[in-house]
């Protein structure tokens, strides 16, 4: 105690007292400093992951707590078709909206980044979609795939272009479609802002230089800004793409999972099983499913899209 | 305006709750023999969750009983409410961590998950079984599932009756609402000629597809037999899915995309005759401030749904649990909250605030006055006396509440009704994912 105290009056390097000596050690201080951070991972991501582990191994009902069974959770759902239908509709609805959110995204970025009039305002409006709420703006497309008062049937009707309303979500693709539009719609702010943000830090300098040496615009995107723009692409697309997998208020408004199980997601099945259906082991089996996907889109997006663009960034 | 008119009638209502009460207890007969005792135990707490209210009244009278719970046993209170869909998982939390809200007011099999967690009540149903002429058989098929023991004192089921256009109906050629499924048929048929069909969803709907399990059941096909065996995949089955495929050929387009909102919005706009639901959509109707949607509330009958080769009342309702979890401090306490609020001084003031939204588990109180204060409510009355419940004719439990969450039954007559699949397919695979729910 005595020494502790005394301590701070000694001066650096003297070698006094075994809290003296830590204190200056670099490794426990730097073990020490992590620790907040670490037991904050611990807490709130370790464990539950690893109890979503463990339930999946488990027969856990609602009320009654499991035994370890093994890998059986996992037979039941290789066996069961509406799980494989999810998967294959979580990849599809992943796929196909990623890659509208990012086309559009970058060309929205690409627009915002020219000098526009009212540049700011614009920049504000865009960010809309991904203020709302999710589940409001859920609402909203519910309303506008409803099947009888959808205001595009209508409008269509009114125009004479249809002769019936459409069935956006009483037909197994059509739903399909609908879902990911409204992923889409929401997810685009996210990606274009990002890239707008990375558009800006691209030095304009490069682009006088390459508009000097007789560059088109295409040539000026392809070698300068498509590059640059790599390492936020990657780490942004990762994202889009977690998200996207991940999704569930959508669907859990707009068809909760309907019709006859067509738009299910793996996280909207999972809930439906274990939290109402009161399975929470197969649930979380469901829920750990995800996880292999989800380390696929992460490794792809870092060994593949990044390193590409380090090498190139080195070549230079 | 809307709030004026709703207000309006909630002080009449609860007017006229106030003079039932006043008259004291109508129902009760003296020498019945029905004995109570139970001492509260001192500076007892309650904490109470329930689903929250489809109508307004209903709150607001059961606030009202609540106080005069606290009020006469000094037990303080606190009620919480959550959209009924969300009492479920919160409950399961409760029974699974052991600790939270004292009593819960939840839907259909939930008690069934975890009777184990859950305190006796036997001696509360046996006296209020004897002193209000009984519970409807549904309630001891879910909350006295041995036989023996209550797990639960039943609150009550939301009524669904089918809900009609009355000049629609008449302009096809029938002068009352059909009571055989043939005749149903029939009558959609011509609705769906004269350019007025009706629907009934076919989407995820959680409370609307009430309706699918009636029309299996109807002509005799069940998910389980009364050993929970899954017997799903039976030619009775088959035949209510022939039956379904005719039907849906009448609907309103859309219906496979429908949730539980769907069907109301479409019948108040006037684009479906026909459909399932409970008593909201009149009332929705009869307090609308647009006049038209107040014209139409003249226009709307109700009726039990029809009956099939079956040949009995196969309907199926969203029934009302009220469970003590055993961890509580204050099980007397809380029985005697459960006693005090079904008692026909709290209860039948309660009954008349929910408009018929609520249909009661004791027979005595089928003489309430809601029934019969406008005809129109009257159909709503047999909502317990007619239904079976979720796994029926099995014993409920984690099989049944997962076949139900998982929407086999309801995936099935869409299934069929759409002809994505043949009457055969759809039963044969509902089996084989019923089987899966029934196994564990």
């Amino acid at each position: 105690m005595h020494a502790a105290v005394k301590e701070p009056a000694v001066p650096r390097g003297s070698g006094l007292g075994a809290l003296g000596r830590l204190s200056n050690n670099v490794t426990f201080l730097g073990l020490l400093f992590m620790l907040p951070a670490a037991a904050l991972l611990l807490v709130f991501l370790t464990y539950p992951l690893g109890l979503g582990m463990w339930l999946g191994l488990t027969d856990t009902k609602i009320g009654r707590s499991g035994e370890f069974i093994g890998l059986e959770n996992y037979q039941a759902l290789w066996d069961d078709d509406v799980f494989w239908l999810s998967v294959r509709t979580t990849i599809l609805y992943t796929s196909v909206a990623s890659f509208f959110k990012f086309v559009l995204g970058l060309w929205l970025a690409l627009l915002l980044n020219q000098n526009i009039a009212f540049k700011s305002f614009m920049r504000a409006i865009l960010l809309l979609p991904w203020i709302v709420p999710t589940t409001l703006s859920a609402i909203a497309f519910w309303w506008i795939y409803d099947s009888q008062f959808s205001i595009i049937s209508w409008a269509l009707t009114k125009m004479g272009l249809i002769h019936g309303y459409i069935d956006f979500l009483g037909d197994g693709w059509n739903a399909r479609w609908s879902v990911i539009a409204a992923n889409v719609w929401r997810g685009i702010p996210f990606v274009a802002i990002s890239l707008l943000a990375g558009l800006q830090t691209i030095s304009p300098s490069l682009y006088e230089a390459a508009t000097i040496d007789g560059a088109s615009p295409w040539q000026n995107f392809r070698f300068i800004t498509y590059p640059l723009l790599t390492p936020i692409i990657a780490i942004v697309m990762t994202f889009s793409v977690l998200f996207t997998f991940t999704d569930f208020q959508l669907i859990y408004v707009i068809t909760r999972g309907g019709p006859v199980n067509y738009t299910h997601l793996m996280a909207t099945l999972s809930f439906q099983r274990a939290i109402p259906g009161g399975n929470l082991a197969e649930g979380a089996a469901i829920a750990m499913a995800m996880v292999p996907f989800l380390i696929g889109a992460i490794l792809i997006s870092f060994f593949g899209l990044q390193r590409r663009a380090w090498q190139q960034g080195s070549k230079d | 305006m809307v709030h004026h008119t709703r207000r309006k009638f909630i002080k009449s209502s609860t007017a006229a709750a106030a003079v039932s009460a006043a008259a004291g207890p109508l129902i009760w007969v003296k020498d019945a023999n029905a004995q109570w005792n139970n001492q509260v135990e001192k500076g007892a707490k309650l904490r109470v969750l329930r689903w929250k209210r489809f109508v307004a009244g209903d709150e607001t009278v059961y606030l009202e009983n609540v106080k005069k719970f606290s009020e006469k046993y000094g037990v303080e209170v606190k009620v919480d409410s959550e959209s009924w869909e969300d009492v479920r998982p919160k409950a399961a939390v409760a029974a699974n961590v052991g600790s939270g809200p004292d009593i819960i007011l939840s839907t259909n099999d939930d008690a069934n998950l975890y009777p184990a967690k859950l305190l006796d009540v036997t001696d509360v149903a046996d006296y209020l079984g004897k002193k209000y002429g009984g519970w409807y058989p549904v309630c001891e098929q879910y909350l006295k599932p041995d036989g023996k023991k209550w797990i639960g004192i039943p609150l009550g089921a939301a009524g669904n009756c089918i809900v009609y256009r009355e000049s629609q109906v008449k302009a096809a050629g029938f002068a009352t609402f059909p009571k055989t499924t043939d005749e149903f048929l029939k009558m959609m048929k011509a609705l769906k000629e004269k350019g007025t069909p009706g629907g009934f969803a076919l989407g995820h709907a959680t409370g609307d597809q009430a309706w699918a399990f009636w029309l299996v059941w109807a002509f005799g096909g069940k998910m389980v037999d009364n050993n929970n065996k899954v017997v799903i995949n039976s030619p009775e089955t088959v035949k209510a899915l022939e039956y379904v495929k005719e039907l849906y050929q009448t609907f309103v387009p859309g219906t496979l995309s429908w949730l539980d909102p769907n069907n109301n919005k479409a019948f108040l706009d006037g684009q479906c005759s026909v459909t399932a639901n409970g008593i909201s959509v009149y009332y929705a109707a009869k307090n609308a401030t647009d006049p038209k949607i107040k014209e139409l509330a003249a226009d709307i009958q109700h009726a039990n749904f029809p009956i099939g080769p079956a040949g009995v009342p196969t309907e199926f309702n969203l029934f009302f649990n009220q469970m003590v979890f055993k961890y509580t401090k204050y099980p007397k306490a809380a029985k005697e909250f459960l006693r005090f609020m079904m008692e026909e001084e709290q209860y039948g003031p309660w009954m008349q605030a929910s408009i018929g939204y609520t249909c009661q588990p004791l027979r005595a109180y089928e003489k309430n006055p809601i029934w019969t204060v406008d005809p129109k409510h009257t159909p709503y009355r047999n909502a317990m006396n007619v239904m079976r419940p979720t796994g029926y004719s099995g014993k409920m439990g984690s099989g049944s509440a997962a076949t139900m969450a998982d929407f086999v039954m309801l995936d099935m007559v869409a299934e069929a009704a759409s002809g994505q699949k043949t009457p055969a397919e759809a039963a044969a695979r509902a089996a084989q994912r019923a089987t899966r729910n029934y196994k564990a």
